[in-house]
């Protein structure tokens, strides 16, 4: 038996049958995967923050980005991340999950005004302490994100970024240790000003001797997503000012 | 009897050579832009349109005698993005280290005009092995130029291949960069892509003048 494909009911039905079918099998694989899918977002947020605070597997060479592999990451988590807090009306309170809140959701909330949080990690390595924060920001397609992981002088101890469609090549080599080592070292203060980090073309330093000009090299090819960076550190140092003052030894 | 036919033969080599979809049909133009600045990413795209197209295919040619023809393309449309879902959720949690690379891919594939194409054209007329094989050689078409465009690309943009330094250190001038080499900065750039698929054009046209145009 053959169906009339081109009647209008049939091609109804036919549209709503597809809707419910696709829609089923999506809703099924959404919900059977999301458990795992946690679980590893879970891991990589903890994998970063302690890449940023430079607990991580990174050899000599200035290769590829090496992360404390999954099945050791929430032991070293727990070992090198002493204190967790959430910054929220200028208290600041202690929380164990702080690394689980979504910066995007609380930056939104600030936007409209409302109620927001702010999360923040104390690390401890080799003695020195390290104040950890969370970026969120845009690129050129889509949005950019890491943590900065600073002193009590204000001197980047390291970085982390990451990207959701930056190109690849170009803007994606944010996440390339190239870009990301240049930034440690360098002060985020200009005088007492919370000036961040600017992503610079025309740097006449390109092996990044000075680190007190506030200043990388950027990525040719990469301007849009290179300036969003640089608007991001700023940005989230700048959220971050009034905790910083109180930590801050001149 | 033979694993392929002639004719089915044929399906596979075709867009790698006289029936090209980027070189001859000038389609997926966009993401072979995009993406081809690095070697790597090329690789990745590649695979990612072969499984989608090869599955696409099958889907759509399973599906050919109930599509209605009104809304084909809505239902092309809605079976790759399903296929790309799938593929992504899954990466997502048994792969989460892939599923990163590929973000930035997964909307470059939905998109990409080949695919769309292949359904309309082929997978919509015929049996599922054929359209199959339509799939997997036009997405290997596709990827062979992909590759080609990233292996120079990366090479001469960024001397580099896989993100390994062949040329030697552009800033601490070693290797090729010692005799006064600098890489290209044109090449890391879209543009430079087109005038790159251009020249593959010309090459191939020019070895076989039957694909030129009488005008």
């Amino acid at each position: 038996m053959s169906v009339n494909t081109d009647k209008n009911t049939y091609t109804i039905i036919f549209a709503a049958a597809m809707v419910v079918v696709v829609g089923s099998i999506l809703a099924f694989l959404a919900s059977a995967l999301r458990p795992q899918i946690q679980e590893n977002e879970r891991f990589a947020t903890q994998q970063n923050i302690l890449y940023a605070m430079g607990v991580n597997e990174n050899g000599d060479d200035a290769g590829s980005v090496n992360f404390i592999p999954t099945d050791r990451v929430g032991g070293e988590f727990d070992t090198y991340i002493k204190e967790q807090f959430v910054l929220e009306d200028g208290k600041t309170t202690p929380d164990e999950e702080a690394y689980l809140i979504d910066l995007k959701k609380q930056l939104s909330a600030k936007k409209k005004g409302m109620p927001y949080k702010l999360p923040l990690f104390i690390g401890e390595k080799d003695g020195k302490t390290s104040y950890i924060i969370p970026m969120y920001g845009k690129g050129l397609w889509d949005a950019i994100w890491g943590y900065i992981s600073l002193d009590e002088s204000m001197n980047v101890q390291g970085v982390y970024f990451d990207h959701k469609a930056e190109t690849a090549g170009l803007g994606a080599n944010i996440k390339m240790r190239y870009f990301m080592d240049d930034f440690t070292g360098e002060s985020i203060l200009d005088g007492t000003r919370y000036a961040g980090i600017a992503v610079a073309k025309g740097n006449n330093d390109p092996l990044n001797k000075i680190k007190d000009d506030n200043e990388v090299d950027a990525i040719a090819g990469a301007t849009i997503t290179g300036n969003g960076v640089a608007v991001m550190i700023k940005e989230s140092v700048n959220l971050y000012k009034d905790y910083l003052e109180t930590i801050r030894v001149q | 009897m033979a694993l392929l036919t002639k004719k089915d033969a044929n399906l596979i080599i075709d867009p790698l050579t006289d029936n090209n979809p980027i070189t001859i049909q000038v389609l997926g133009i966009c993401s072979a832009l995009a993406i081809t600045a690095e070697l790597e990413a090329s690789i990745v795209m590649a695979i990612s349109v072969i499984f989608v197209m090869g599955a696409g295919n099958v889907v759509i040619s399973l599906m050919r005698d109930i599509i209605p023809s009104k809304i084909r393309i809505i239902a092309q449309l809605i079976v790759v993005a399903t296929l790309v879902i799938i593929v992504d959720q899954v990466l997502k949690a048994y792969s989460y280290e892939l599923s990163k690379t590929l973000g930035a891919f997964i909307g470059l594939i939905i998109t990409n005009c080949i695919i769309m194409g292949r359904f309309e054209a082929f997978a919509l007329a015929n049996k599922p092995w054929r359209s199959f094989l339509d799939g997997i050689g036009n997405a290997l078409g596709y990827g062979v130029i992909l590759i080609i465009v990233g292996f120079f690309r990366e090479l001469f943009g960024s001397g580099t291949l896989l993100g390994f330094p062949v040329l030697g250190d552009p800033i601490m001038k070693t290797g090729l960069y010692a005799t006064g080499y600098e890489n290209n900065g044109f090449m890391i750039l879209p543009p430079a892509a087109l005038i790159l698929v251009g020249l593959i054009i010309w090459v191939q046209r020019s070895k076989n003048p039957a694909l030129v145009e009488e005008n």
